[in-house]
Formats: structure tokens, C-alpha cells, sequence
């Protein structure tokens, strides 16, 4: 079977990286292709590229920053934001993405899921859920955001996950708009809610700071993948210093580039 | 040439760029056309997406499917990538009524849902992420150094060959062997994907375009 993955993702607005990786050796920290290539070179599972870019005339740039990357770098490339249409989802696969992820159109209008997937694979469509912890009475739970987090939905995030899944989504990102940012670590409780209720694969996002919350992520809140943001771009820790880590944590992981 | 089959699905052109990274003086020529096909040295055929559009496209009646079969009757160099390795066999559990190209006995079926691991977490499906790949004996296609020995699979459905000595590499889905690779003679077909693999998938590439089977 599969063992977990380390999925780094870098923000690129306006075909730049504006939250990228401070590695030392690049020439040119804003550009998301040598940044691809790096975490290439350091042995990442997977890469996500997310599009913030927020006029629509600029998002062409996206398509131009992923067949360079996709020229250059020979690993899955995940590409996320603003993704409106099956048209939009056909352009990225066609310049060299993998898998797309959808979030606010997918609230939208649910068919897309199963439009997208029934024409290019289950495996192409990953979903991302925003979520934010509530309490309605005794109960606790969480509700699904869209519009970036700006727009509460009224959807259960665990009720929600299930529908997805059903129509045919491929995989999911699961993003806790509580943590994300804080570095206090992933919110296990949304993580594991959803992974143990869903039988697609679990991408947990969101509050990432140090090595013992990528194990938490992948141990207890039961994520088959975690995706990290800050600690790989700061230079805290690199991909290397995650999977020896997890390695000697007993957590199933690839070694690293020259490890057995 | 080394001839990659468009057959209206999937990325191609991670493919093509893989194949052209790997260095080789051979031109890539992405086509659907068949007389290309007849006229290549090499055939890959990758995709990802759903098994009876492949088959529509590369089924026995079709012919891009027709000059696929002649190839590899032929002797000629076929690396299948995915449904490229799942077309290859009679028919699909994703496609019921879409024939396949019947080249081998066996079919193609769904991994199984709803299935726990030794800690009693849930096994998914689509299965996506890096495994190791044992391959069976020696192939000079499949191997590649040990400690590189791990590829990217992305796959909902494996191949079951009706007769096992096909099966040229293996890797686990839970308790479950699937098929990673089948090869014979001429045809080697990999389940995951090589040019998703980094290092190991590219040596895997070079190994294809220099390989005098």
C-alpha cells in the first residue's frame, strides 16, 4: 500500500510565487518553477500550486507557470484557485496538471464534481473543503466556507466531504480556516471526522508548525496526505528534516532523495 | 520515432516531456493518427481518465486500436502507462460492453472499498501515492536501482491476468497483490505512472527508449 505524502504548496498570484520557499540557492525566490524544481530535487511526494491571483483577466499566467513547471519537473502537480468551469479544469489538465482541486464551485453547483470526474477520471478531481469549527446547541461541528473564507455556507463539513465523495471526487483537501496560519497544528478533530467517514483519500491542511504536527495529521487525524505551507517555506525544516522525522516516528513514509 | 498515442485523454504531455527529458535522440511525436503509429520504432501509450473512452479509441475495431495490435504482434516496443497496461486485456469492471484490445487473457477489476488496514484504518480508493514495486525476476524495462525502486500510482482498478506469468511486478494494496507491471516479449505495461516518479521514473523512461527487446 501507499505510504503518506508531504505535499508543500506555494501560493503564486500573478504567475509569482508570493508565499514560496526561502531556499538559499535560488536565483530568483518568486519564481514558482525553480521553486517547483527544488522541491523536486528534495524528494516532496507531491506539489500543490494554489492560485490567488484575483483578476480574472491575469489567471492565463496560472496555465504558462504550470506547463513550465510541467516541462521541468516529473512529479504530480495539484493546481487549485478560482476553478469556475469543466472548460477551466480541461485547460489545466491540458497544461500539465494532474489533479485540480475545486472548492466554491464545487458549493455552487455539485454537478461539476461529477461532470469533471465522469470526463477526466475521479482521480483528476480533488475537492477542497474551508472549514470552521461551530456549535449549534450541544452539538459540535464544522461548517464549510467558500469565496476564500469570506462566505459561510450553512454545510456540515463531514456531511459535505460524504456528498463529494459520492459524486465523484477523487480525493480531498481539508483545510481548518481555525488553524490555518497559527502554526498550533492541525484540527485533528475536522481531520479524522471527515477521513473516517469518506473512502477517498484525506489531504489535511491548515496549521502546520512543526514535525510533530505533520505525525499528528497522518496518525491521529487519520490524513493520508499533509500539506504544508510555512514551515517548508521559512526554511524551519525542509522535506529531508519531515521525513526522517516521521520515518523515526514509525510513520510510513518515501525516504528521502540517497536514503534507504 | 517514439510515437505517443493520443487517445483523447489524460497528460500527455508530462509523457512527452519525460520521454524527451530522458536525453534520447529519438524525435516524440504525441498522435493519434495510425499510420504514425505503424510507422513508429516505439509505441507508448499513457491515460488516465476512464477505460471505455480508451477502449472506444483503442479497441480492437478502431483503427488506432488495429495498428497498436499490429505493433506489438509485430515485435515492435510498447510501453503501456496506466489504462495503456489495463487496455491490453479483454475487458473492464469500469466499462462493461467496451472490449478491450485482447491482446492478453484477463480482465480488468475495481479495487476493492471498504477495506481496513492492520490498525483498522480505511483503505482508499482512488489509491494515490508512492509504493514500492517488486518487480519478479529481472526485466531490463522494470528495473531500476533498489533504493529508487518506488513509483506514483493513481488508480481505481487493477489487471488480472489470466495467466499469472504476465505479471512482471507487484506492489500491495492492503493485504491485496496488484499488478504493477506485465511484460512479455516486446510489451512491458506499467499500472503506475513514470513519468510522475521523479529519478526512478525517468531511469525506467531510459530504459524503454534504449531497450532492444
Amino acid at each position: 500500500m501507499s505510504v503518506r505524502r508531504i505535499i508543500p504548496c506555494l501560493d503564486v498570484k500573478d504567475g509569482r510565487v508570493v508565499k514560496g520557499v526561502q531556499f538559499v540557492e535560488l536565483r530568483d525566490a518568486g519564481d514558482p518553477v525553480e521553486q517547483a524544481a527544488a522541491y523536486d530535487a528534495a524528494g516532496a511526494d507531491e506539489l500543490c500550486f494554489l492560485d490567488i491571483t484575483a483578476s480574472h483577466e491575469r489567471r492565463d499566467t496560472m496555465y504558462d507557470v504550470i506547463a513550465r513547471t510541467a516541462e521541468q519537473v516529473f512529479m504530480p502537480l495539484t493546481v487549485g484557485g478560482g476553478v469556475r468551469s469543466v472548460d477551466d479544469v480541461r485547460r489545466l489538465l491540458l497544461a500539465g496538471a494532474d489533479k485540480v482541486a475545486i472548492n466554491t464551485s464545487a458549493v455552487e453547483d455539485p454537478s461539476l464534481i461529477t461532470q469533471a470526474a465522469g470526463r477526466f477520471g475521479s482521480q483528476a478531481i480533488v475537492v477542497a473543503v474551508d472549514a470552521r469549527h461551530t456549535r449549534v446547541g450541544a452539538d459540535v461541528g464544522w461548517e464549510v466556507y467558500i469565496h476564500g473564507g469570506r462566505t459561510a455556507t450553512g454545510l456540515d463539513a463531514v456531511g459535505w466531504a460524504a456528498r463529494v465523495a459520492k459524486a465523484g471526487a477523487g480525493e480531498l483537501l481539508v483545510t481548518s480556516m481555525d488553524r490555518d496560519g497559527t502554526r498550533a497544528g492541525y484540527d485533528l478533530g475536522l481531520t479524522r471526522a471527515i477521513a473516517d467517514r469518506v473512502d477517498i483519500p484525506v489531504i489535511a491542511s491548515g496549521g502546520v508548525g512543526t514535525l510533530e504536527h505533520l505525525r499528528e495529521g497522518l496518525v491521529d487525524g487519520h490524513a493520508d496526505a499533509v500539506l504544508a505551507a510555512s514551515i517548508f517555506h521559512f526554511g524551519t525544516f525542509s522535506i529531508r528534516d519531515a521525513k526522517i522525522y516521521l520515518q523515526e516516528m514509525g510513520v510510513p513514509v518515501r525516504p528521502p532523495p540517497g536514503m534507504p | 520515432m517514439i510515437a505517443i498515442v493520443d487517445a483523447g485523454l489524460g497528460n500527455l504531455r508530462s509523457v512527452a516531456k519525460a520521454l524527451e527529458a530522458t536525453g534520447t535522440l529519438q524525435p516524440v511525436r504525441v498522435t493519434s493518427d495510425p499510420q504514425v503509429v505503424r510507422d513508429a520504432d516505439r509505441v507508448v501509450v499513457p491515460g488516465q481518465g476512464a477505460f471505455g473512452d480508451c477502449a472506444s479509441a483503442l479497441g480492437p475495431e478502431a483503427p488506432l486500436g488495429r495498428a497498436i495490435s499490429d505493433g506489438i504482434q509485430g515485435g515492435k516496443p510498447y510501453l503501456g502507462i496506466c489504462l495503456g497496461l489495463q487496455v491490453l486485456f479483454e475487458s473492464s469492471e469500469e466499462s462493461p460492453g467496451h472490449p478491450g484490445l485482447g491482446i492478453y487473457r484477463g480482465h480488468v477489476r475495481r479495487l476493492p472499498s471498504g477495506t481496513r488496514d492492520e490498525n483498522d484504518r480505511r483503505i482508499k480508493v482512488p489509491h494515490i501515492g508512492w509504493s514500492r514495486v517488486a518487480v519478479r525476476g529481472t526485466h531490463p524495462v522494470l528495473d531500476v536501482p533498489t533504493a529508487d525502486n518506488w513509483f506514483y500510482f493513481v488508480h481505481s482498478f487493477h489487471a488480472q491476468p489470466a495467466d499469472e506469468s504476465l505479471i512482471a511486478a507487484v506492489s500491495a494494496f492492503g493485504s491485496l497483490p496488484v499488478t504493477a507491471a506485465v511484460a512479455r516479449d516486446n510489451v512491458v505495461a506499467v499500472q503506475y505512472h513514470p513519468e510522475k516518479s521523479q529519478a526512478a521514473g525517468l531511469e525506467l523512461l531510459r530504459q524503454f527508449v534504449a531497450w532492444r527487446c
